[in-house]
């Protein structure tokens, strides 16, 4: 875990704002990547039918999830998977370790798993000996960076192609100043086959485990999942255990939402899936709560665990395509990382439920019909009753309720509010008030609604007209 | 207590008091739309090529138009022995680090997504279709299912060590969302229809 003191969302967006065209294009294309989403949601005639369905059958897991992981185990073992258990991310990173080391591995290839960036995984393996290699082109320019991805399933969509090139002009010594993505690609390809064609063990996520037939399923487009998993002698998987589905039929319904409500593609390039390992080679399966048993007893927050992390929410999310994944300062950003978070640190984590506008793009676009933006909001309730709401913003909440109880103050404060605006403006407009930040404020009218209210009205008309 | 035993029973106190039903899938996958046309639309769209045969001989004569068949090639199909080898499928998987081509045949496909249905029977060795250069795929054009639901409904009880859906060549768009065909696994994937 980090040591390092967190950077409020708000600041760190603040820092991303500087560099207005970078933003402006990040925002883009990741709008970009939500208009793809439509396109493609809207070429399906029952899409929401699909919706609802993969709501449905969530919410059956999360009411039985306990029967259901039992039964995953059984069928997984008598498939000749070993299956382990692990309470918090720090047993997950000792099993992990535990596996290698009585393999004698010293090097894993990884695809992507954001647990395993939730466990920082991959520093705690450095720190025993074991050297790590993430195998998505996105992950593998970010850990060459040495940052944590900043999407889920973009994980290096804040990045420009000449940082990408600068990247690996220093660490694979590819041209300088060639900067096209067909040749960045290329060289990792070249640079990472060799990686696959080495290590001993691979170590992948998991995007739906049934509980049925005791098999797991890994989508990627690029088939590193795959050129790691099938050449390895040691797979492991690791899995929130809310990744379980009932059975095989109900991946019918998610792989025709996964992909489209990701990137708008039709499917993932790869749907794998792992059944029983090769003979003679293993396939372990951890299994991690970290908080999620925590967080299934939250009756209002309980069905973020829903999520089959797609990421729709960050692309449509005008907060996040404005400030960028690192902001949230937790694995999993944008609008589900804020009420995924809180669970895990509530202090750490305070700021993210208000990092939000409320607008409610992003319930509307999750395949699985969370109600994120209502959880947002609840999250804030909880985050200021529970007093971890900075002091300034205490006040202002209690100062504003005064001034909203009472008429006679409500009208004091308008009338010298605005007073103030006019001749001084000064001392509102300054750095201090967070609500000038990028605004300039709408010019002061001459009077309140109540005072033109009083001379316009009906009422007030008919007896200036009797006069 | 073990980690299991702790993480069950917090579950077991902390999940809803009731289960909730699941939902009836037979609803779903009704859409009718022309099954051929919208795999070959689909799959052009995702990088990959259709091309419509009738034989095997078909299959060999585009190929050896096609590619270069002094390179590695492997199958799992004895029709096509003239242009690719057999006797593979009990080797070191990295040994097949050097193949250009891949060819097998699919279970059946779907048009929705133009992704094909292969299982370790069908594939060799699990990495196959992944290591390959360049990859092709048989489908009989009878095989061809409307949508997802449909497949699961075929696929029902199957049992495999390992299966894959495969729906265009492997690609990758992490550069700026710039399109790459050929990540990791195959640069290019051609679906021959028969039938």
């Amino acid at each position: 875990m980090s040591s390092k003191k967190t950077i409020e969302h708000s600041e760190a967006a603040a820092r991303f704002n500087k560099d207005v065209e970078r933003v402006n294009w990040h925002d883009e294309t990741l709008w970009f990547v939500r208009e793809k989403r439509d396109k493609s949601a809207h070429q399906i005639q029952d899409w929401e039918l699909l919706r609802e369905t993969a709501s449905k059958i969530k919410n059956n897991v999360l009411s039985n999830i306990h029967d259901y992981l039992i039964e995953f185990e059984a069928n997984a073992q008598k498939n000749g998977i070993k299956v382990h258990w692990a309470a918090d991310a720090k047993e997950h990173n000792e099993i992990v370790h535990s596996i290698l080391v009585k393999h004698d591995v010293k090097q894993m290839v990884k695809s992507k798993s954001m647990l395993t960036e939730e466990c920082h995984l991959n520093e705690y393996l450095a720190e025993n000996g074991v050297e790590v290699i993430d195998s998505d082109l996105g992950e593998y320019i970010v850990q060459l960076r040495k940052e944590p991805p900043s999407h889920i399933v973009l994980p290096a969509i804040h990045l420009k192609k000449e940082d990408v090139s600068e990247t690996f002009h220093e660490h694979l010594g590819t041209e300088k100043g060639n900067f096209d993505p067909q040749y960045l690609t290329e060289s990792a390809r070249q640079q990472l086959r060799d990686t696959f064609l080495t290590r001993k063990a691979a170590l992948t996520g998991v995007n739906f485990a049934i509980a049925e037939t005791g098999e797991f399923v890994v989508c990627t487009n690029e088939g590193n999942a795959d050129m790691g998993a099938h050449l390895a002698d040691v797979h492991i998987a690791c899995m929130g255990f809310e990744k379980l589905i009932p059975k095989r039929e109900h991946l019918g319904v998610f792989l025709r939402l996964l992909a489209r409500s990701a990137t708008g593609q039709p499917i993932t390039t790869f749907s794998s899936h792992f059944k029983k390992p090769r003979d003679g080679k293993e396939i372990h399966i951890v299994i991690v709560d970290n908080g999620r048993s925590t967080q299934l007893g939250r009756e209002d927050f309980r069905n973020s665990l829903k999520c089959i992390r797609c990421g729709a929410c960050m692309n449509t999310c005008p907060v996040y395509r404005r400030s960028g994944g690192h902001s949230y300062h937790n694995a999993v950003a944008g609008p589900i990382g804020s009420i995924l978070a809180p669970n895990l640190d509530m202090s750490k984590n305070a700021d993210l439920p208000f990092a939000s506008t409320l607008c409610g793009s992003c319930t509307n676009v999750c395949p699985v019909k969370i109600d994120i933006h209502d959880q947002l909001y609840k999250w804030r309730q909880v985050l200021v009753k529970e007093g971890y709401t900075p002091t300034s913003k205490t006040i202002a909440m209690k100062t504003m309720a005064t001034v909203l109880a009472n008429p006679t103050v409500f009208n004091i404060a308008g009338k010298s509010g605005r007073f103030v605006m006019k001749n001084a403006p000064g001392l509102v407009n300054n750095k201090m008030n967070k609500w000038y930040d990028q605004r300039e404020m709408p010019a002061v009218p001459e009077e309140s609604f109540r005072e033109w209210y009083k001379k316009n009205s009906r009422e007030a008309k008919g007896k200036n007209n009797e006069q | 207590m073990s980690s299991k035993a702790e993480i069950l029973n917090k579950i077991k106190q902390n999940q809803p008091a009731s289960v909730t039903a699941l939902p009836d899938l037979k609803v779903l996958g009704s859409e009718t739309f022309d099954v051929l046309e919208t795999y070959k639309t689909v799959l052009k769209n995702i990088g990959g090529n259709t091309v419509e045969v009738s034989s095997y001989d078909d299959i060999i004569s585009y190929i050896k138009e096609h590619y270069n068949i002094e390179k590695r090639i492997v199958t799992t199909l004895p029709e096509l022995s003239e242009i690719a080898s057999l006797d593979w499928t009990n080797d070191d998987p990295h040994s097949l680090k050097n193949v250009e081509l891949t060819i097998v045949k699919a279970h059946f496909g779907v048009a929705e997504n133009s992704a094909l249905w292969v299982t370790d029977d069908i594939l060799g060795q699990r990495v196959a279709p992944f290591i390959a250069q360049y990859l092709a795929i048989i489908v009989n054009k009878e095989n061809i299912y409307p949508t997802m639901h449909q497949a699961y409904e075929k696929i029902e009880n199957q049992d495999y060590g390992f299966g894959t859906f495969i729906a265009g060549p492997s690609k990758t768009a992490d550069i700026e969302q710039s399109l790459v065909l050929g990540a990791h696994g195959a640069r290019g994937l051609v679906v021959y229809v028969m039938g």
